[in-house]
């Protein structure tokens, strides 16, 4: 099996509103900042991939306006995924797994700000059942939630309103090294409680920031990678998968497809040191703490997640991306990344990522 | 609290609104149909167990399914959370409910909202009943809601022939989204110079190539497009087609003449209608210049100058 890395991350600073800029000009800087880094032109990767969303844009093919920011003519070798960049990372990551590239430009974003997100988003619901009854997606979280805190199992997961504090108080805290976060700094996890709710059992700081943002990498096979990068992270494995579309068919405080899609990686064949997960709401991050295992040795989201910036269609690749630069940086060894898609943790992909012992 | 966006920058309502009508298979159909006559129907999977709301394929199994049961209006809420703020197309209008609610006789739940009076009557286990929509026509919002219930436990799902008569074969599920639309930098600038009759074109740094309309980005190059160049008024025609379909709701006789032009200075060329010279004498290399109609935010059409046709050679880059 050829090897694959990521060599190179860069992310834009997530905010509230970026109306000043359109898609291509909130992009471009990113995908400069991830070519600069590994020293190439945009002509010369091999294939290019990117995820994005025409609901969060308002506009069909509204990807097509993107593309002139990785210099399309003469025609380049590119793919898009109506979906988390995450998801654009692993069919370049299988291109390049099959000798057809050395290179990969990946690049995702999103634009909240122009529509009403929650509404947006239930226009990835079953159209015949669900759909119709406009539940926004704070909601659905909320049920999940409430489940989880009514599960039989609470007391082993931990989960109470306290503990989902907690993960927010902790998310924005460590965002305050990250100078692209878009929410930073809490007070601590008690103070948290005295706010009302918003959707209950969901308050402000159980979910994560509405924003735009525009996230890129850059993959390498085998020997390119180690030229253009000092400490590659390579993929070691990567799997998505995804559950049954009805809500009320799952069992909403469990996550089989991330664990599944985690042993499919092999991220159970050995400890990791770190882990980046998308989880934005704070429930979300104990029912992917329990099925991936980590323990308390792990340090889980330094970067803040996405409670501490969620620009939709990117969160999912800047977490595969927080966990190759920390093994570029040699701050981790071997790394989890997780990212998730639909409603209440439906789709779920986790790679495994690790550095060369130096 | 979102601020303020910088004001060179425009803005603009944008509604998005489309009655999808989506056509119905033979479980949907018979699920749909049995609500417009307050019967509730799930699907009993291979392994025995009964979804409702019904689907067509395990989800488990992908095994094809079409064993109707009828399972009763009463249930369980396995799951809620409260809504303090009903938003547009909720089932409603007041404070209510989300609750996950398995029906006497189902195995899975449906999603739908529970009238009650505040969160304190509320808790996973309750028992709730449907409230039933006065008018019903073949949806699910022929179930109103649900709403809490103390009678007796409904008894397990029973066959049903899924036969109705008028059964329903689709639905139209309308759906409109508003957004406020910001074009960005490059395309603001480009729209408030049209305001004042003149056209701005950006230049690529790296290729010196004029972008007209700007997008604030260079297709070839990849680098952000900004410095500006006003390019026109006149312009040559570059090629052309003629139009012979009217166009609904467009007052322009046909046949006319929708054309590539590039302006002066331009790096390629735009697209307009060309007028004020009968159509079939519109030639490749003709001078055009832009024709605005009173209050008109863009050019209504381009006219012959007048001025020797444009050589070939100005402008095969442009075709």
């Amino acid at each position: 099996m050829r090897e694959v890395a990521i060599v190179a991350f860069g992310q834009s600073h997530h905010r509230r509103d970026s109306a000043e800029v359109s898609e291509v000009e909130m992009l471009m800087p990113v995908l400069h900042q991830v070519l600069d880094a590994v020293g190439l032109r945009a002509g010369e990767i091999d294939f290019t991939c990117s995820g994005s969303s025409d609901y969060l844009a308002g506009r069909a093919f509204s990807f097509t306006m993107a593309l002139d920011g990785v210099g399309a003519w003469p025609p380049i070798s590119e793919s898009h995924v109506e979906m988390d960049g995450a998801w654009a990372l692993y069919e370049a990551w299988t291109r390049l797994l099959t000798g057809e590239a050395d290179t990969a430009l990946v690049y995702s974003y999103g634009k909240s700000s122009p529509g009403d997100l929650r509404e947006v988003l239930t226009r990835q619901l079953d159209p015949y059942y669900v759909a119709p009854l406009w539940p926004d997606s704070v909601s659905l979280a909320a049920l999940q939630a409430q489940a989880l805190l009514d599960a039989e199992d609470a007391e082993d997961t931990g989960a109470d309103e306290r503990a989902l504090a907690a993960v927010a108080a902790r998310s924005r805290t460590a965002a305050e090294d990250n100078p692209h976060a878009q929410v930073t700094g809490s007070p601590p996890p008690e103070t948290l409680l005295d706010d009302p709710y918003l959707v209950r059992p969901l308050r402000r700081h159980d979910c994560p920031p509405v924003g735009d943002g525009a996230a890129a990498v850059v993959l390498a096979a085998g020997d390119t990678a180690r030229r253009l990068c000092r400490r590659p992270a390579w993929i070691r494995g990567m799997d998505h998968r995804t559950e049954a579309h009805s809500l009320g068919v799952r069992d909403l405080t469990r996550s089989p497809s991330t664990r599944l899609a985690a042993e499919r990686a092999g991220a159970f064949e050995a400890p990791a040191d770190l882990a980046e997960l998308h989880a934005p709401f704070t429930s979300q991050e104990l029912i992917l703490r329990r099925e991936l295992g980590l323990g308390e040795g792990v340090r889980v989201n330094p970067s803040g997640g996405a409670l501490a910036a969620n620009p939709m269609m990117a969160a999912g690749l800047i977490r595969l991306g927080e966990a190759a630069a920390a093994i570029h940086r040699g701050a981790a060894d071997r790394a989890l990344a997780h990212a998730t898609s639909g409603p209440c943790l439906q789709q779920n992909l986790v790679a495994v990522l690790e550095g060369d012992v130096l | 609290m979102t601020p303020a966006p910088s004001p060179e920058v425009l803005q603009a309502p944008l509604v998005v609104e489309f009655p999808f009508t989506r056509s119905l298979g033979p479980v949907q159909s018979a699920f749909l149909t049995g609500l417009r006559e307050r019967t509730v129907l799930g699907v009993r999977t291979t392994d025995g167990r009964v979804l409702v709301p019904p689907v067509e394929y395990d989800p488990v199994t992908a095994d094809e399914l079409s064993d109707l049961v009828e399972v009763a209006p009463t249930g369980t809420v396995t799951t809620w959370a409260w809504n303090p703020a009903s938003r547009r197309g909720q089932p409603l209008d007041t404070p209510f409910a989300w609750v996950l609610v398995r029906l006497d006789g189902a195995d899975t739940a449906l999603l739908h909202a529970l009238d009650a009076p505040g969160p304190d009557a509320v808790r996973t286990g309750m028992r709730v009943r449907i409230r039933w929509a006065e008018e019903r026509v073949g949806a699910i919002t022929d179930i109103a809601c649900f709403e809490p219930y103390d009678g007796a436990e409904g008894g397990e799902a029973v066959p049903h022939s899924g036969e109705f008569t008028d059964p329903v074969t689709g639905i139209v599920a309308p759906a409109r989204l508003d957004y406020t639309y910001a074009p960005g930098r490059a395309q603001s600038r480009y729209l408030k110079a049209l305001g004042d009759r003149t056209t701005q074109g950006e230049r690529c740094p790296s290729c010196r190539k004029v972008y007209v309309p700007p997008r604030g980005a260079c297709p070839t190059c990849g680098v952000a497009t900004d410095e500006q160049v006003e390019v026109g008024p006149r312009g040559t025609v570059t090629t052309f087609c003629i139009v012979n379909i009217k166009a609904r709701n467009l007052d322009i006789e046909v046949p006319y003449v929708y054309a590539h032009i590039a302006l002066d200075g331009a790096g390629l060329a735009l697209h307009g209608r060309v007028g004020g010279i009968p159509y079939d004498q519109v030639r490749m290399g003709l001078r055009v210049e832009p024709v605005w109609s009173e209050d008109s935010r863009y050019p209504d059409h381009y006219r012959p100058t007048g001025e020797p046709d444009a050589d070939y050679d100005t402008y095969k880059e442009l075709l």
